[in-house]
């Protein structure tokens, strides 16, 4: 039963006029997604927990439920009931708004990650739609700044002021790392990018023109700007406590958390699509149709999780400095050369 | 028939309403025992030395200005990325490649003057 | 359903430029010019021009209000300067500039025809009609080529002066 019979039937159901129904497909399908966003938060959280555990020589959390696989339900619930406090020094109206900024950017980039083959696996197949995720994905600096400001703390101010120094350095060679992809498949939109990469393995565009380097640049990009190790500078405990949500608590540091670990499964998911062929099968034409999208889809994905979370598990962090540096002068010009080389490539008239 | 981005409006609207739902829900089963010590500043059980709102740097500025620069570069890469291969369908890739190489160098040049005159460097 | 929205974001551009003038605090000011912008990409949107709307998320909200907040990070925001402004003549010409502008746009409204998108409805999806990506970047890597790489010209002008800026003192 697809989205649109249901919507149809709920259309009946209430006797609403016919043409209401793309409304209620759009409503369940951001429902849908909200729900598999916080689903996601948890089995990652979980799965990162045990894997860290793993190469850590250690169990991971045991005592709730078999295997501890209630834990972070329970820490989702703890953070439910935990008292919320604003600091009395704290800008009330600016406290309130950041976590906002913070958590629907996050949540916005679903609505073009193609999930499948098709229409019924992505809410919407927005024509700009990489531009869209740069776009999107641009906002949550304002947050961060705003949040460490707000909360009237030198600890959060200096969080929030590194956060974004950070997330602006990192933004530019992700945006241009992602150009690849665009120039090879002459589009913006996230299904014509994957259908361009349909031949099996060897089209995928990691493995085009110029191999590996976009991808890599993406993915250390991407990794700096959700805070992921080795760049956790922000939230470095030893210097600044938390970072720029030290004074947030309960639900309102829920949102930060929630908008992170989500960013870190769409990160994954959108270097699946732009380089790994998306949900296209590796091998042309084998498997590779329904709901077997879905499945290369979260196969990739996974895999890129997973490799994320090794890679935390490895290593250390890095100082300010370094990130600095690293940033402006290595990232940004390695993600020009690739712009460069990928692009004398089609401009040449290869791989058409 | 609801446009592309009416999804994008619905969505954000959707966003903000879990926040808003999921406040509203905590509120009636949470605790609130305020205290003044609770609501006082997290700095590590000290009290706040002088106003958090410290000075920054103009360290941060600059990062951020050559931010600015370099983001509206990119944006005028991507119309140039999409039509590249079209450009070069119709024999003026080369053109279109060097178009974008003259650009770059441009850009490029003010990187090397930030990189030479330290301004690059995290202090 | 076109006009109504519209106007409701266009009143939600204008109510909060206002709010951002009146506010004490220049944080709230920040906060309340975000959503202008925001509700200007909104706009953009409706004249199917999503490009420009992209850019000026990108450009604006992400990228120069980032910069406005650290500039008030950079300002001393507890003890603030009291000094009368040194630019004393600058209230008139302001208020003698902005009603030119105010006269020159309402000439210019008056006479202009609403664009064709406008007129003849919401365009499909059809790549290539006027203000989407590829007609964009048709016109500009070809007619308006020289105005392009003249833009990068005045970005590394932007970027000498702040280094040279920034590396004298402070």
């Amino acid at each position: 039963m697809t989205l649109t019979g249901i919507a149809e039937f709920i259309a009946s159901f209430f006797g609403l006029p016919g043409s209401s129904s793309v409304w209620i497909v759009a409503v369940l399908a951001a429902a849908i997604l909200l729900g598999f966003m916080l689903l996601t938060v948890l089995i990652l959280i979980y799965v990162l927990r045990k894997l860290l555990g793993k190469i850590q020589a250690r169990l991971g959390p045991t005592r709730t439920g078999p295997k501890g696989i209630f834990q972070t339900a329970a820490d989702a619930l703890k953070l439910l009931i935990k008292e919320d406090t604003i600091p009395v020094k704290a800008d009330r109206r600016v406290f309130i708004v950041a976590p906002i900024l913070v958590f629907v950017p996050a949540y916005l980039v679903y609505v073009v990650v193609p999930f499948g083959e098709g229409n019924h696996f992505i809410a919407k197949d927005l024509n700009i739609g990489l531009l869209y995720i740069v776009a999107v994905s641009s906002i949550n600096v304002i947050g961060v700044v705003l949040a460490g400001w707000a909360s009237e703390n030198k600890y959060s101010l200096l969080g929030g002021m590194r956060s974004a120094a950070q997330l602006i350095s990192y933004e530019v060679p992700q945006a241009l790392a992602v150009l690849g992809p665009v120039m090879l498949a002459e589009s913006l939109s996230m299904q014509d990018i994957v259908k361009a990469q349909g031949e099996g393995l060897f089209s995928w565009f990691i493995f085009r023109s110029l191999p590996l380097l976009g991808f890599i640049v993406f993915l250390v990009a991407s990794m700096a700007e959700i805070n992921h190790v080795p760049f956790d500078l922000p939230e470095g405990e030893s210097e600044l406590v938390a970072g720029f949500n030290v004074e947030y608590s309960g639900m309102r540091f829920a949102f930060f958390m929630l908008a992170e670990f989500a960013a870190s499964f769409t990160i994954c998911a959108i270097a699946a699509t732009l380089f790994l062929g998306g949900w296209h099968s590796p091998i042309r034409g084998f498997l590779d149709n329904g709901w077997w999208t879905v499945f290369w889809f979260f196969l990739k994905s996974s895999a890129l999780v997973c490799l994320l979370m090794w890679i935390r598990a490895t290593y250390p962090r890095v100082r300010v400095d370094q990130l600095m540096e690293f940033g402006w002068k290595l990232m940004i010009p390695l993600a020009l050369f690739n712009v460069l080389v990928v692009g004398l490539y089609v401009a040449l008239g290869k791989g058409g | 028939m609801p446009s592309d981005y009416a999804y994008v409006a619905l969505f954000a609207a959707i966003g903000v309403a879990f926040i808003i739902a999921t406040l509203v829900f905590s509120w009636f089963i949470r605790p609130s025992d305020p205290s003044p010590e609770k609501l006082s500043t997290y700095e590590c059980a000290e009290e706040p030395v002088g106003p958090a709102h410290v000075q920054f740097r103009v360290g941060y500025y600059v990062f951020a200005l050559i931010f600015v620069i370099f983001d509206v570069e990119t944006v005028f890469i991507y119309p140039w990325a999409v039509l590249l291969r079209s450009f070069a369908r119709n024999g003026m890739g080369m053109f279109a490649f060097v178009e974008m190489v003259v650009f770059l160098g441009i850009l490029l040049v003010g990187l090397g003057y930030a990189w030479r005159k330290g301004v690059l460097r995290w202090e | 359903m076109d006009y109504f929205l519209f106007s409701v974001a266009a009143i939600i551009a204008v109510v909060s430029a206002v709010l951002v003038i009146v506010q004490r605090n220049p944080m709230h000011s920040a906060l309340y010019l975000i959503i202008t912008l925001l509700c200007i990409a909104v706009l953009y949107l409706q004249l199917s021009a999503q490009f420009v709307a992209a850019v000026q998320v990108i450009v604006y909200a992400g990228a120069i209000m980032v910069l406005f907040l650290f500039v008030l990070m950079l300002l001393d925001q507890e003890n603030p300067i009291d000094t009368p402004s040194t630019l004393r003549y600058q209230n008139p010409v302001a208020a003698v500039m902005g009603l030119l502008l105010l006269v020159e746009l309402l000439f210019l409204s008056a006479r202009a025809q609403p664009p064709a998108v406008l007129t003849s409805g919401a365009p499909g999806s059809s790549p290539g009609f006027p203000g989407s990506v590829e007609s964009v970047a048709e016109s500009m890597f070809t007619r308006y080529l020289f105005p392009f790489e003249l833009t990068s010209v005045l970005l590394l002008i932007g970027m000498v002066g702040v280094i040279v800026l920034a590396k004298r003192k402070l």
